[in-house]
Parts: C-alpha cells; structure tokens; sequence
C-alpha cells in the first residue's frame, strides 16, 4: 500500500483536460429548442477535468489502498470472504451473456434463460426447495422477498398474520426487512448454549406468529440441533420457516434447508458461491421456496417448455406477491455462481463444508486458550471468541483487530453478534490453506501477549496503513460527505 | 476444479489439531434425522476449460446486441463504455474487497465512494448521495419510503410515464408499509399532475419513460403547494445538458446508473443512485461515506451516520440493505471522471441530435408517426401499424433491435415501439433501421 497523503480526483483537475472522446452527431443539430430553454442546464457539473494518465494512475493508487481476497486472507465471520475465481469473470465477460439488453425477447436469449433454469436446478437440490426466483439483488432483498410471501401466504389463506420472529442473534438486516414488510417484530432470546431457548419459542408462539427467520448455522457458529422441534412448534401456529442463508456454506450437501422444515429460503452467492463481493456489493440474492409458496413468488419466474424444448418467463402468475428488482436480478452475477457450481460439481460443494468447518475448527483449537470461545464444542464455518479478558489492561476487541492489520491480516468481524460481548466472530472458509491459518493464530497469540506486555501497541495500531484510526465521531459531528474545493475537513 | 488448498496431510495434522477422529465427528451437532444421507444428485466437477466451454455453449444461443444494431432502451442503454472504466473498476483490489468496515483497510474503494457521492450530488443538484442502491427500482422504493417517514402520510402518486416494472417493484414492497398508489396520467406524452393533497409524493421520471421532457419546475410546485415531497428519476446521461432534478425543485433524484459504465447484462448488475436534500440525510437508505482525520490530521474516509442502518438500528433503521452496488458505483465514478463536464455535455448533445434525427426519418416511414409531440432526450415512442411486438420481431430479422413495445403500459399503446438512441448508434444505422421499418411494415 502506499502512504500518499489522500487526494480525490478532484484534486488533480485541471480546467481544459479530458479523457474522453465522443462522437460528434454528424446527422446536423437538434432541431432549435428540441430542448426548452427552462430545461436546459445552466451550470455544467463539477466533474473532474483529468486526462486518461491521470484518471488510471489515481484509481490505480486508490485500489492499492485497498485489502483484498487477492491480497491476503480476510476472516472476516458471517461474510464468507472466499477465493472468488478468474475463471468466473471469463464466463461473466463473454458477449453473449454481457451484451444482452433485458427487454430482448425471449428467442434472442435462450442461453441466459438455460443459465437462470439449470441453476434452479442446482440450488432446489441443494436446498430441498421447489422453485426459485432470481430476482433479489442480495440477501437482504432476498429477506424482503420471503417476507412478503409470507404475508402473502397468510393473507391467501384468509388468515393476516403481524409478528415474525427473530432470534438475539440474527444479522440486523432481518429485523429491519421483518419491520419493513409490515410486520412487528419479536424477539427471542439465545440459552446458555447459544441456540434457541426453546421455552421462549414456545411462550412467543401463537396466532400472530407469520413466521420464524432462522440462519442455521446461526451467528454463533453453532448449529441449531433443536431445529425439528423448532420447525415442529411454528408450523404448529402455523406459521412458516424463513433460512437466512448467510451461513449456507457450512452444510452444503451434508444437511438441506428443506430437509430441516424450513418454508422459504434465500442464498447469499456472494457469500457461498464465489461471486466477488466488490466492495460491498453487487451480490445476488435468489429466494427458493417449497412447493406451497411457489404461487407466491416474484415474477416472471424461468419456465421451460419440453415439448418445444425452450425456456421462457412464465408470466402467467396470479398469486405473485410482484416484483423485486427492475429485471430478472443480478444476471451477471449468476453467471459467475453458476459457472462456479459447475466447476466444482457436487463432489465439490461437499467438500466445501468440510473444508470451511474444519479450517474454522484448526483455528479455533490454535487461539481459544488466549481467546475463549462464546460457547463451547464444535464450531461449524465460524466461531464467536470473546476478548474479554482484556479488557483489564484496557485493551478492546476493536485494539486486537487494529494491531491485526499491522501484521498483516484482516480482523475478524469484531462486536457482533451483539449478545457476546467483545465478541470476535472468525470466518476463515475453506480455501485458506493450513499456513495461511497458522499464520493469522500466531499472530493473534503474538498479540495477547501484547495485549499485556505493551497495551499501548495495540491502543496505537494500526501504523503500517496509509491513514491511522479515523475519527468517526468527527466524521459524523462535522459532516462532509461530497468533495469541496481545499478540503475543509483537515483544517476545521 | 477444487479451490480448497489441503493436501492429506493438512488434513490428518488439522484433524490432530482439533482432536477429531475425522471431518465428519465435526458435523456432530447436526441431528442424523435431518442429515441427506445421500450424494447431492448434482454433476461432478469439471476442469477450467470445460466449463469455459460449456458456458460459451450457453452464451452462443442468446444474441447479444453486438450482433445487431442496438436501439432498445426503456432503462437500459448502450452507451460507450470507456476501455479505462473495466481495466480500473475491475481491479482486483476492489472487486474482490469487502464492505469497507475497517476503513484503514478500505481507504480505496471509501475513496472512491466519495468521489461517487459528490459526482452524484454534481448531477442530480442534492447535498447528499448514498453509496448506491441495487438499481432504479430500488432507487425509488427507497425514495418512497423516505417521503413517507418525512410527510407521515401513505399516498403515492406515480406517473403513467414510468417503466412499468417500476411501477411494479414500488407496489410490490409497499405492501408492506401499506402503502396507495395512485396514477397520473401521461398518455399524452407528458404527466397531468392530479391533485396531491394527501400524498406522501409523486414520482416523475425525467425523461419519462416515453422518453419525454416533463415540467418538473411546475411539478415540484404542485408537490410543495400539497406537502407532498416530488421525486424524479433522470437519466445521468443528460446531466450535461438538462437542467439538474434538485435545481428545478426535487426532493429526492433516483437514477438507474447502468449508462454509466455498466454493461447490459441481461439487466443487472445495475445501480440504483439516490441523492436528496440535507435535511432528509437522517432519512437516507444505505452507506454514506464521510471524510474526516486520523490522530495524526491526516485525510481519509468512514462510513459515517452509521446510526441509520439496520447492523445498528435493527428493526427501525431507515432501511433493510446492505450489501450494495459499489463496484458499479465504482465503475460509474471512473466512468463519469472519464467523461468530465465536456464530455458529459458532448454526450448528451449527441444523443440528442441522432435520436432526433432518428425520430425525423422514421416518422417520415408510410404507416408510422411520432406517439408524442411532447419535446424529447435520447429516446422517443413510435407509433406503427399493427402490432408493435410483431413489428420488434420483424426488425430484428434485419438486424435491429428496437423496444420494448408498450402495450403493457397501456393498451392504447399496443402499437407502440420505444427507439433509443445512444452516441453508439452511427447515421449509417440509424438510416438503415428507418429502411428495414420501411420495408416490415410496407
């Protein structure tokens, strides 16, 4: 990385530089006031004036500013942060999957609409579910989906339901797209072993209940072993199961959402199927449900035509809850998660879970004496260690993490799940090899030492980045969210 | 393929490690009663060149538009995409990065973002950009829900002139909210602005989805006059040389961000942006970056007023979303820096003109004429005998594609075809598109 001072584009401008060339009309001018004079700009905006050098050499250096998978491991928990493969971006790449407009019809894209089929195949039975739509850019959208047909469901049957239940440890987004869809939420709390207390499930049951939103492995890195009795009691109510499939890497081919009760299912691909995160986005986020939801699902769903031996959007869908995204979802992003399904194949996927959950197992077995974890036993594809036992020497979560970076690591998810305190929540996934986790245990061993011996290391770090601890307070007292002429956020 | 790294004896030296007899002890905790107690009924791995070729397989049945003359639009557009934008945007520091948590990690792609914001804020006349949104649709349901929350009111008015999956995402997830939605009416090219004294909003696009130019200046007073926030979709190609959605009286600018350095892809991955006015900020779905200083002064970016968002706020934060777009924000940044105000503005003009002559030479075709005299941007809707969809398909036999038709908007529309026309589309082909509809429809 390099240590130059920040500098926006807009830095760099100068009046009367470009980089673009554009093609002059060559068909003569608009017709006079094509454009009515009071709809015409009056001040051009302010964007950067750099020539093509400028322009690569400033977003090159930004990038170099910037961890990666390609750069080192990034155990990052709840996040999957895996390996995401060049041959997915070569697939992604090809004309005839980049260059298709989403308003072609059907007959021009036969192949993309083949793609989205044999990928339903794929992930109906890796999730024992029925049918799935493509449209949910991510997993939150995916949540916003299931949800909807949840109401749906309950409404069709007559039946409007206004709770849905969240366990303490879920990812915030659940609560947020439960509040979002219309409904109330309920919480329910973890037992002493980090699972569902099942009398709490039992107590928050009735004929409110829409349904139950459950990621299994759920936050804690721990598998929900009660979860037929779970999916017993809520379709008791009658209410319906919702996978949050944040942790589906843990248990693919060894246990399916399906096969544990559950209704309604959404699958982060930019988690367990490789499609690069970007930098925070774009994921996909594909809802696949059982056979009584399917009525309910967003339209057009992929539907195949064996007769004629075509695919085509089936259209014809009355019950649809309606729409989620502007097209048929993130495409491209399936095209990568399928071309990685296919790579590995089913052996593969297999392996996938072995390997996540006994590299989070090695790691965890190499640094739990120096950092306890929440709960004992087993871990599935992560583990919640606490640092508490620092904090004595005044030394936080957040400290370890910092010092971590400094050799040259990216911290694990610090301060959540929330019921944990100082909890450090670590991902590995499978395709960090023995060294690379040896190398990320001595270092957070090297650092309890520290934690003790130099305190103040930690408080300091990180110091090998281009910018040191920010200020966040500041950033959000004295708010500075768009770029202005000599940078008045160093100076005020 | 197998991207897992451990040889046999990783396996056996972890294994001894952990104190596990075998991988499978591991998966213990799972009760046997669920377990699939059978191989996944899936293909088996391949190598790199076979699913290279499966995928070229599957990508030679579709047609993608480099085999034809591109004229589609209705929200998605082939504009130029600067060769800078994918040598840059798809670095592999950023595509293969995470959501900028640790920010002395992520100072490349925070950087970047806030560049995004202020170009965003530059195009659409706002004080505040988020980090990006999923797309348009989602653009707008966000804008929605924030002018429900500020007005606490639960009607929306929607423009007829809207892309009708739109129209279908906002009232797909307002059922939640239970939100109304009511019409305007524009089929006459441009929006009648009904009464809107009990409306949380209305929601224009600019240019409409006709391609037409609305009043917005006249529209915002109407929403204002009522309480009502007004809330344009433009287009960030004509940011050059329309007047700016904030300028001319909007609350909330949403746009679909594809344009802007993003391929087609059979529509996604796209970008949805969102801008308003400061005093909405607290309101605003998603990540926003913020600039502030180290211990040491020196300059670097945060993601700031992180109170709004659902990892901190739960149940009642502003919004569900997480995960975003931001390599297309990234994209759409390196792209827009590419382009600079001249640019923007050449491009603008370009579209202009070609889409006017365009429209010129096919209404000039026996049977065929211009739906609306309304003034337009880059694309306009052209009336043809008989069945629009028929007419598309007839086209793209010659080599164009043209549409969508419109007759899901309105049935009156049935005979009617969208025409984009972007910097890319030459005055050879768009004379040839006018001589094949000549002959499809003669």
């Amino acid at each position: 990385m390099t240590a130059a001072s920040p500098q926006t584009i807009f830095d760099v401008s100068a009046p009367g530089r470009r980089s673009s060339t554009i093609p002059e009309a060559g068909v003569g001018p608009a017709p006079a006031g094509a454009i009515p004079e009071r709809l015409r700009r009056r001040t051009p905006p302010r964007l950067p004036e750099v020539s093509e050098l400028d322009l690569v050499r400033h977003y090159t250096r930004l990038s170099q500013r910037n961890w990666a998978i390609d750069v080192g491991p990034y155990p990052l928990g709840s996040c999957t942060m895996k390996y995401n493969p060049k041959v997915n971006e070569e697939t992604a790449a090809l004309p005839g999957f980049r260059n298709l407009h989403p308003w072609q019809p059907e007959s021009q894209v036969q192949g993309a609409l083949r793609l989205l089929w044999e990928t339903e195949r794929i992930l109906v039975e890796l999730t024992g579910m029925a049918k799935v739509t493509f449209q949910p850019a991510a997993g939150a959208q995916g949540e916003m989906t299931g949800l909807l047909m949840m109401r749906a469901f309950h409404a069709a049957a007559g039946d409007p339901r206004s709770v849905v239940l969240i366990p303490d440890s879920a990812h915030g987004t659940n609560p947020a797209s439960v509040a979002l869809a219309g409904f109330k939420v309920r919480q329910i709390p973890s037992d002493e072993r980090g699972l569902v207390d099942l009398a709490a499930l039992e107590a928050a049951l009735d004929g409110q209940v829409a349904g139950l939103m459950l990621t299994n492995p759920n936050t804690l890195g721990l598998f929900e072993r009660d979860i037929e009795k779970i999916a017993a009691a809520v379709h008791a109510v009658g209410g319906l199961l919702y996978f949050d499939g944040a942790n589906l890497n843990a248990i693919l081919g060894k246990v399916r959402p399906g096969d544990m009760g559950f209704d309604i299912v959404h699958i982060n691909t930019h988690k367990t199927f490789t499609t690069p995160h970007g930098g925070g986005g774009p994921g996909a986020g594909p809802v696949a449900v059982t056979e009584r939801l399917a009525r309910f699902l967003p339209a057009p769903v992929v539907g195949y035509d064996e007769g004629e031996g075509r695919w085509f959007w089936d259209t014809d869908r009355p019950d649809s809850i309606g729409r989620m995204h502007g097209f048929h979802g993130n495409f491209g992003v399936l095209v990568r998660a399928y071309t990685y399904l296919r790579s590995i194949g089913g052996e593969g996927l297999v392996k996938v879970a072995e390997r996540a959950v006994l590299n989070a197992n090695y790691l965890r077995k190499r640094i739990e004496d120096a950092y306890p974890m929440a709960h004992p036993g087993w871990c599935m594809h992560e583990f919640v260690a606490t640092a508490r036992r620092y904090r004595a020497q005044g030394v936080r979560a957040m400290d370890i993490a910092k010092r971590l970076i400094d050799l040259g690591y990216h911290p694990p998810t610090v301060y959540f799940p929330l019921v944990v305190e100082e909890a450090m929540m670590a991902e590995p996934t499978e395709t960090e090899s023995r060294e690379s986790l040896d190398g990320l245990a001595d270092a957070l061993l090297q650092i309890a030492g520290e934690a003790s011996s130099d305190p103040d290391l930690l408080h300091r770090a990180p110091v090998t980045t281009p910018v040191g601890r920010l200020d966040e307070a500041r950033a959000a007292r004295r708010l500075h969210v768009r770029w202005e002429p000599g940078a008045p956020w160093l100076s005020e | 393929m197998d991207y897992t790294p451990h040889t046999d004896d990783d396996v056996r030296a972890m294994l001894a490690t952990v104190g596990a007899e075998s991988i499978e002890e591991l998966f213990s905790t799972i009760p046997s009663s669920v377990r699939l107690e059978r191989d996944l009924a899936l293909p088996g791995p391949m190598t790199e060149a076979g699913v290279v070729e499966l995928l070229e397989g599957l990508a030679r049945q579709n047609h993608p538009i480099d085999s034809m003359a591109c004229f589609a639009g209705g929200g998605a557009y082939d504009h130029y995409i600067p060769a800078a934008v994918r040598h840059l945007a798809y670095r592999a520091e950023f595509a293969t990065s995470y959501t900028p948590y640790q920010p002395e990690l992520s100072q490349g792609v925070l950087g970047v973002l806030f560049e995004y914001q202020s170009m965003v804020c530059e195009l659409a006349g706002m004080d505040v950009a988020n980090a990006s949104l999923y797309d348009g649709a989602a653009a707008l349901v966000e804008a929605v829900n924030l002018a429900a929350g500020a007005t606490r009111r639960d009607k929306v008015v929607v423009t007829q002139a809207l892309n009708p999956n739109y129209r279908t995402v906002l009232e797909t997830a307002g059922a939640g909210p239970g939100y109304t939605f009511e019409t305007a009416p524009a089929l006459s090219g441009t929006t009648e602005i009904p009464d809107l004294s009990d409306a949380a909003c209305l929601i224009l696009a600019q240019p409409n989805f006709f391609g037409c130019l609305e009043d917005v200046e006249a529209a915002a007073r109407a929403a204002h006059d009522a309480g009502a926030l007004l809330i344009v979709a433009f287009d960030p190609t004509s940011a050059g040389i329309l007047e700016a959605p904030g300028v001319l009286g909007a609350d909330v600018a949403t746009a679909e961000g594809q344009c802007l350095g993003n391929g087609l892809n059979y529509g996604g991955p796209y970008l949805g942006i969102f801008a308003t006015k400061k005093e909405h900020i607290r309101r605003v779905p998603g990540r926003i970056v913020g600039a502030t200083v180290d211990a040491s002064g020196r300059g670097g970016f945060v993601l700031t007023l992180q109170a709004r968002e659902q990892h901190i706020r739960r149940e009642k934060a502003a919004s569900n979303v997480c995960t975003n777009q931001t390599l297309m924000a990234i994209a759409a940044t390196v792209h827009l820096s590419w382009l600079g105000p001249k640019g923007l503005a050449e491009l603008g003009e370009t579209c202009l003109a070609r889409s006017h002559r365009a429209a010129e030479l096919a209404a000039s075709v026996s049977g065929c004429s211009l739906a609306f005299d309304a003034p337009f941007f880059k694309e306009f809707v052209l009336r043809v005998p008989g069945d629009a969809t028929e007419v598309q398909a007839r086209l793209a036999e010659h080599g164009y594609l043209v549409g969508p038709p419109l007759g899901s908007v309105d049935p009156s529309l049935s005979d009617c075809l969208l025409i984009a026309v972007t910097e890319k589309r030459s005055p050879d082909q768009i004379e040839g598109l006018c001589k094949a509809l000549a002959e499809v429809v003669a």
